[in-house]
């Protein structure tokens, strides 16, 4: 392991190449730049009629009846439907998301009850937002006239917001073919924790609350499909960040051949997890596009996109945790609740995430966690950056806080005695991981993690200028949170690599960007893997037809999948390059190296040959040479990358604020972040990962929540209430990072997508409540709003 | 040497099936001559995506908050969402796409948001661009409270804000000197 | 989001936009920026059947001060122009401020003055500028034109005294005379968010005692209007703005405020918000006499 704090990565060990660990500038920025992104919106379809959603203005309620004949007659409509129109399709599930890996299933035995969605509700709604009828018309404005003309009567049943209840006994059932409104559970236990508990020194018990928010991408969800007449297929543009599953899932819905169905994923704009799962408006869009015969474009507005596109991050864990007089964690027990709204779109992702990644970096050697997923009248809840580990951090960071002031030991000390060791790696935590197999933290270093950012938040400098007290009402206070997070989820991703007769070098991978810049990235691994220089090479993601398998972005995958799939990839194209050259030159294979897109003998003055005279010159023209025995074989080559198990990034967040005693303001002084996700191909886009990841962590921490009323409405349902940080709410940031190779892959790297998201809200929680000290406060949950915080300090001075 | 007169940018008219009325405008759009028939509750935001292809404005939010459609009216910033297609008869529009012509080189604020990788999605970015241009255009430098300002008006999910900061400030540095 | 079927039409005259605006086939709405209104058609919360676009009209477009020494801002002028002004920066600099945090500059180079006034959002700032500034408001329409003082004109949450027939045609300011001072301050989530609470103060320093002669305290997020409190002001006269003076002040705010919750904050946040910013604005206030 190195450690390099500078901008120099050459020390990272991990190749010899030219292009990883290089900021190299994106190739993606300047046609975004010209305004020629294409977004799916942006994508011409002549002569497409739009959809419009009519959507449930109840979050609990029988449908009586839908009248759309008025509708019918709006002007420029050319079909208004509703579930009985759509009756003969399947309802919708998220059918790779909802599956119990098998080791998982034999050691845990989670519950996991479907509750398929239909794709336009027939008897019932369950959430307010949930599509009712579509109407398709010439376009956006006329489709919205005709939606007021949608008569729909409901009547109204017993609404079920907060979780606790849904799980009470005479409590309503949204799915009346459920016994009860539990969609998940899952328990795991290891050693004794009773026993732990009952001799312990010190517990604390405590009810945290992570609150609800959501990822809002600045582009909002769009789908549009067409049928090609000539050859009968059909193309779906959509901004999902899963198209290979979208494809099988349509194929699948409209009764068609996966072959037959075309996925692109052209230019996203953000997902964060919210464009990773299936939706039914993915699906009726190209059922439309069939029945009518003509294309059909969807965009989903704000208002949509907040209230009724996938919500996430609600839970309530009542924590508690037990240690001895030293401060050592002997057991920890957590009953968690996760909200799933009304749907189990994806099973146990998010609750089973929540549960091994609790422990985080410490060492526990006592455990039960349990975890019940619950269904209730709001808006079905997916993962969003971080999926489960925010929360999760969120609990067990701030019943660290408060262990640490049960026993008067500094919060970052008493994170330094329980920390796992780097030579205790690889560590195996004695839980089941996500794939079912035993957890093992693969590598990392957690205590130079804090070293790192202990130092570099002046905690001595923090409690100095607290002892001096308040300035003008204004109280300062430091917080500290670290977590793990196990990265580089399968089960696997494509990568092929095509040289053109030019020279030129495609690779296409199963994976799409939503602003990763992979192909600048992608082609940064792939130009040190096969010896060509970076500006030969062209990527291409998210496109079914480039490569027919693939999972995804998502889950911090695409670059220990994708990236290693390239990397194989590329190895094996390169020798294939060296043997032809071999044979053109008539020299032996081993002799010759290729680096910057020529093959050189190893002798000075030696034969040599360039790639594009290789590719272009073969047998007959364009036809390169064969390779490897057969006539016609291309230079291509086909991976697909399977992890063997989780690379484990790790990070340690610090945080300086400054609380208004009187406005509840919170002003954050230093943020600092200190990560490791193993070696770094492009600094340049790692660093923009982390940062972008931190600030919706901010945001989550201080400013965003998606409010119920008790009522089931959203209230939060526009921009205007739904606060989304501008740049004057996010600091700069303090940031250093190690590296840790990961051993689990040939490129040592780690995933680093939702890093950055993970510890926000715990480490400002605990700067907080660590500021507000003289009032004796607890955070137990957030957005830390003025009012909230406030509401803080009122309670502690009535008490 | 002639000097060439901007050809006209062609426009789609509304749908047939649009019940309110239409009314005729003209403008310039990057430059180009405009006229068009739109219908009085067409939104700027839709006239450029959906009847001039102007599609680098985009749409996120359509009640003035995330900045994404913003473009230059008259040479001033403002929401496309919120202007109504009709009120713009006789103005001078500039969007992202006239910024640089497709075979010249990126203006140099469009330059500084690559360099300092300000963009990572790139779907709010034209609107940055735009209010960025509009700030390099002023006669003076706006000072630091100004550019804060502007930045508030606009949501970027993906980048945190720090290069975007720096992509401004590189920006204003090379047109106002440091 | 998209806004139902209407007309637009831009007179180029006071006289056929008031006789557009009283046109009872149709219900007509005015436009000017449209910054408030537009979001309102998109969400489809406003519905009119005709939009008077008054940006057309040049007298509409005047910002001047009058021969009595007034300032007067027809209904189509930006606020971006507004708070550039010199002549308004020089003499009314809390309605300077005040226009300044209102959102973002790309909204204020569309939406107008009068615009954010007749729309009347309780938590905005420039109602709470203009009730406290004591401004008049001319109002035109088929009965002809009448004055209304600030206090009358705003009657209720996005309702003020301008009839569906009547058109705002212009704000007037009086100046602020010789020692007096002003503050305007308020809570916000975000950056150019409306205020959760807000305070504009205006102060007169009596200078031969040194002490308050006359005071206007106005609170917006405080309530369905601009909270005007004259229990506070009467707190302040007479003092000399010290910590006693302001602190009784301060219990007046938070015993006679009854503002509401919402999302963004509770009633009692937004009491204690409003007696905290009004310790801040009386004492910058009082600086400025």
């Amino acid at each position: 392991m190195s450690h390099a704090s500078d901008r120099d990565r050459s020390d990272q060990g991990n190749s010899n190449g030219t292009w990883i660990g290089r900021s190299v500038p994106r190739v993606e920025d300047d046609r975004l730049l010209r305004g020629n992104g294409r977004y799916v919106d942006d994508i011409a379809l002549p002569g497409a009629v739009e959809a419009a959603f009519l959507r449930s203005p109840h979050a609990h309620a029988r449908i009586e009846s839908v009248d759309v004949t008025a509708a019918l007659t709006a002007p420029g409509v050319v079909a208004v439907w509703t579930g009985d129109d759509v009756a003969d399709l399947p309802a919708m599930l998220n059918k790779e998301e909802l599956r119990t890996p098998p080791g998982l299933a034999a050691l845990l035995d989670p519950l996991v009850r479907m509750t398929p969605m239909p794709l336009l509700a027939r008897d019932k709604v369950l959430y307010v937002g949930q599509p009712v009828a579509v109407v398709l018309a010439e376009n956006r404005y006329l489709a919205e006239d005709a939606l007021e003309l949608v008569e729909v009567r409901y009547a109204p049943l017993r609404v079920l917001v907060d979780p606790e209840h849904a799980l009470g006994e005479d409590a309503v059932r949204l799915h009346e073919d459920l016994p009860d409104n539990t969609a998940v559970a899952v328990a795991t236990r290891v050693g004794d924790p009773e026993a732990a508990f009952a001799g312990a020194h010190a517990v604390v018990s405590e009810r945290f609350e992570a609150h609800r928010y959501v990822a809002s991408p600045i582009e909002t969800r769009a789908v549009s499909a067409q049928v090609d007449p000539y050859s009968g297929r059909l193309t779906v543009w959509s901004g999902t960040q899963t198209p290979h599953r979208l494809r099988d899932a349509i194929a699948h819905t409209l009764g068609l051949e996966s072959a037959t169905v075309h996925v692109i994923a052209a230019d996203v704009g953000g997902g964060f997890g919210q464009k990773g799962i299936l939706y039914v408006e993915e699906l009726l869009v190209p059922h439309a596009a069939r029945r009518l015969g003509r294309p059909v474009l969807w965009r989903e507005d704000r208002n949509e996109n907040l209230t009724a596109s996938s919500h996430a991050r609600e839970q309530i864990h009542r924590i508690e945790l037990a240690a001895d007089a030293e401060g050592r964690i002997v057991a920890v027990r957590d009953r968690i609740t996760v909200n799933f709204g009304a749907y189990n779109m994806t099973g146990l992702v998010v609750p089973y995430n929540s549960l091994c990644h609790l422990l985080g970096p410490y060492r526990v050697p006592n455990v039960h966690i349990d975890v019940t997923g619950v269904l209730t009248n709001t808006t079905f809840a997916t993962p969003y950056r971080g999926a489960g580990r925010p929360e999760t951090v969120f609990a067990m960071e701030r019943a660290m806080d408060r262990l640490a002031a049960e026993l008067g030991i500094e919060p970052a000390q008493l994170r330094a005695r329980n920390l796992v060791r780097p030579d205790e790696m690889p560590y195996a935590t004695g839980l089941v991981d996500r794939s079912g197999s035993p957890q093992s933290y693969d590598s990392g270093d957690f205590p130079e993690l804090l070293r790192r950012a202990v130092a570099k938040a002046d905690v001595e400098g923090v409690r100095a200028r607290q002892r001096e007290g308040a300035r003008d009402g204004k109280y300062v206070g430091i917080g500290f949170a670290m977590y793990i997070e196990a990265t580089g989820l399968g089960p696997f991703e494509t990568a092929r690599i095509d040289v053109a007769p030019s020279g030129r070098v495609r690779l296409a991978i199963g994976a799409p960007s939503q602003g990763q810049g992979h192909r600048t990235s992608m082609a940064q691994i792939a130009a040190d893997a096969i010896g060509v220089p970076f500006d030969v090479i062209d990527v291409v993601g998210g496109d079914t037809e480039a490569t027919p398998f693939g999972v995804g972005t998502i889950a911090s995958r695409a670059l220990v999948n994708a990236g290693n799939a390239t990397h194989r990839a590329g190895r094996l194209v390169r020798e294939k390059i060296v043997e032809a050259a071999a044979r053109r030159l008539g020299v032996d294979a081993g002799g010759l190296d290729l680096s910057d897109g020529i093959v050189r003998a190893g002798e000075p003055g030696g034969p040599s040959i360039s790639l594009a005279e290789l590719a272009g010159k073969a047998p007959l023209p364009g036809i390169p040479e064969p390779t490897d025995g057969r006539h016609g074989t291309e230079i291509s080559e086909t991976v697909h990358f399977r992890p063997p198990g989780f690379a484990v990034a790790s990070g340690a967040h610090a945080a300086v604020v400054e609380v208004d005693e009187h406005t509840g303001e919170v002003e954050i002084l230093h943020y600092v972040v200190v990560h490791d996700a193993g070696n770094i191909v492009n600094p340049m886009i790692a660093e923009g990962q982390v940062t972008g990841g931190i600030a919706q962590g901010i945001g989550g921490a201080l400013y965003e929540e998606m409010v119920y009323g008790p009522d089931g409405q959203p209230r939060t349902g526009t921009y205007m209430d739904y606060l989304v940080p501008t740049s004057s709410e996010i600091p700069d940031l303090d940031m250093d990072e190690i590296f840790t190779p990961s051993p689990m892959n040939d490129l040592g790297v780690k995933g680093l997508g939702e890093g950055g998201a993970i510890a926000p809200q715990a480490v400002l929680a605990g700067a907080v409540e660590d500021a507000l000290r003289p009032f004796d406060v607890v955070v137990r949950r957030g957005p830390l709003s003025p009012s909230r915080v406030r509401a803080l300090i009122r309670a502690a001075a009535d008490a | 040497m002639t000097t060439s007169v901007p050809a006209p940018l062609a426009a789609r008219t509304p749908p047939l099936a649009e019940p309110s009325a239409w009314h005729g405008i003209s403008l310039i759009v990057n430059g180009r001559p405009v006229t068009a028939q739109v219908e009085a509750r067409l939104l700027l935001s839709d006239f450029l995506r959906d009847r001039l292809g102007l599609t680098g404005t985009h749409v996120g939010c359509e009640h003035g908050v995330c900045g994404a459609c913003t473009v230059l009216v008259n040479d001033e910033p403002v929401r496309a969402c919120l202007t109504l297609a009709v009120q713009c008869d006789e103005v001078e529009l500039r969007t992202v796409e006239g910024l640089a012509p497709a075979d010249a080189p990126l203006t140099p604020v469009q330059r500084a948001f690559h360099e300092c990788h300000g963009m990572q999605c790139g779907f709010c970015t034209p609107g940055f661009v735009m209010t960025t241009t509009a700030l390099t255009e002023q006669d003076e430098r706006p000072d630091e409270e100004q550019v804060a300002d502007a930045l508030s008006g606009h949501l970027c999910r993906c980048t945190g804000y720090r290069n975007i900061r720096r992509a401004v400030c590189q920006a204003l540095d090379e047109r106002f000197g440091e | 989001m998209k806004p139902t079927s209407f007309d637009y039409t831009a007179p180029s005259t006071v006289g056929e936009a008031v006789a557009l605006l009283g046109d009872e086939e149709r219900e007509a709405k005015v436009v000017a920026g449209g910054q408030s209104l537009i979001p309102m058609l998109n969400m489809r919360l406003a519905r009119p059947e005709l939009l008077v676009d008054i940006t057309r009209i040049p007298e509409l477009g005047r910002l001047h001060v009058d021969g009595s020494g007034k300032l007067r801002i027809g209904a189509a002028v930006r606020q971006a122009r507004a708070a550039a002004d010199g002549a308004v920066r020089e003499g009314w600099p809390l309605l300077a401020v005040a226009i300044g945090r209102i959102g973002h500059p790309q909204i204020r180079h569309r939406g107008t003055v009068c615009g954010s006034l007749a729309h009347h959002d309780p938590a905005a700032e420039l109602p709470t500028a203009a009730v406290c500034l004591d401004a008049r408001f001319v109002i035109t329409g088929p009965r002809g034109t009448r004055t209304v003082g600030a206090e009358d004109f705003f009657v209720a949450t996005f309702s003020t005294a301008v009839e569906a027939d009547e058109l705002l045609t212009e704000a007037v300011f009086p100046p602020l005379p010789a020692h007096h001072g002003w503050a305007f301050e308020e809570l916000t989530r975000r950056h150019g968010d409306f205020a959760t609470v807000g305070v504009a103060v205006v102060l007169e320093r009596d200078t031969a005692t040194d002490t308050v002669r006359s005071a206007r305290v106005v609170f917006c997020g405080a309530g369905p209007v601009p909270v005007r409190l004259p229990a506070v002001e009467d707190a302040l006269v007479g003092t000399d703005v010290g910590e006693h003076a302001l602190a009784a002040a301060a219990r007046v705010a938070l015993a006679r405020l009854a503002p509401a919750d919402d999302v963004h904050a509770t009633a009692e946040y937004r009491r204690e918000g409003a007696a905290h910013l009004l310790v801040r604005a009386c004492t910058t206030a009082w600086e400025r006499c």
